[in-house]
């Protein structure tokens, strides 16, 4: 008769986790997909102002990053004025000819007229240094420009 | 010998391999913002002619160091910039356009094609109102182009020009880049920026 009362009556069945991790294999699945990793490592505030008549930038391949700024809390000895940023240190207005050679260099040669310069500039920068951007950009023939905003109203959220 | 089967290997604790990595991918992720406005700037070369444009046909927007607009030789706020670079845009002076839907004044801009906007702004100009600044022309622009594509084609220009650039549209891509370009042709963007 001990076949019958195997079970004891009253218990609760604990609940089957068996599946757990494959939901949490999916979110995460999802997640590595999904990020990219900053290439650069910032060295000044990087505050985004904001615009609302935005266009996308696709093929991140083709795009190349000037970043300005103040520096940053960690990097207070070079000043409190918006320095340029590229790739992983300060940098001068007088290095962005090389920095745009070098980066064209890296891209295959039908690409090159395709490259667009953003600048991803911090909204209490001034403009002589954009001016100064600029115009070096204009002399290596960079003409393609996109200023790198943030999605949001230009007259609220200051 | 007795046909014995494999020990269960205990999966107990892959979940919470499985969250370790969720949870650091989920710390490093930075959904990236790149989008933002689109500019051309114009060739080093000089030409060496230069080119007489009338006065009336210049929209001057002065940007000083404390952040103040002077439009057309008056204090402006940046909530009035973009109505008044509509009207100045859409005032078609002389006639030729039959689209505009402006006042006609003749001491205005004669018509799209003609009419300039000149941006200069000094060196200590905070980058932020110079982008609220280019935000709000761009916006009349696109607002007047807006509404001609809605009398032409029933759709707005921005919608037109989203589903140009979106990969999975269905749509027959040559046609609407037709539209596209007419629409930019009665709506051309002039702006210019003094250095």
């Amino acid at each position: 008769m001990s076949k019958f009362n195997k079970k004891k009556s009253g218990d609760m069945p604990a609940v089957n986790t068996a599946s757990l991790p494959d939901i949490v294999f999916m979110l995460l699945f999802f997640f590595m997909v999904a990020t990219v990793m900053r290439q650069n490592t910032l060295k000044i505030a990087n505050n985004l102002p904001f615009a609302d008549q935005v266009e996308k930038l696709d093929k991140k391949d083709l795009v190349m990053y000037i970043y300005a700024g103040q520096p940053s809390q960690n990097y207070k000895q070079y000043g409190t004025e918006a320095r340029i940023q590229l790739n992983d240190d300060f940098a001068s207005v007088k290095d962005i000819a090389a920095f745009i050679a070098q980066e064209r260099a890296s891209k295959r040669e039908e690409l090159i007229p395709f490259l667009t310069t953003a600048l991803k500039v911090d909204g209490d920068a001034n403009m002589g240094l954009i001016g100064d951007i600029k115009q070096e950009l204009r002399k290596v023939n960079a003409l393609k420009l996109n200023y790198t905003t943030k999605k949001g109203s230009v007259f609220g959220r200051d | 010998m007795a046909k014995r089967a494999a020990p269960e290997v205990n999966a107990g604790s892959m979940a919470d391999i499985a969250f370790l990595l969720l949870i650091f991918f989920l710390v490093t992720t930075t959904i990236e913002t790149d989008s933002g406005i689109n500019r051309k700037l114009p060739p080093m070369e000089e030409s060496d002619e230069d080119v007489i444009i009338k006065q009336k046909n210049i929209f001057t927007v002065l940007l000083n160091g404390k952040d103040q607009l002077l439009v057309e030789d008056d204090i402006m706020e940046l909530k009035d910039l973009r109505k008044a670079a509509r009207e100045f845009l859409d005032n078609g002076g002389d006639g030729s356009c039959t689209y505009c839907k402006g006042k006609k004044d003749p001491s205005s801009s004669d018509n799209p094609d003609k009419a300039i906007i000149s941006l200069k702004n000094e060196r200590e100009t905070s980058y932020k109102t110079y982008i609220a600044v280019q935000n709000e022309l761009v916006a009349a622009y696109n607002e007047l182009r807006d509404a001609r594509a809605e009398a032409l084609y029933g759709k707005p220009f921005t919608e037109m020009e989203a589903n140009y650039k979106d990969v999975n549209w269905p749509g027959n891509k040559d046609k609407l880049k037709e539209k596209i370009d007419q629409i930019k042709v009665d709506y051309p963007q002039k702006l210019s920026e003094v250095q």
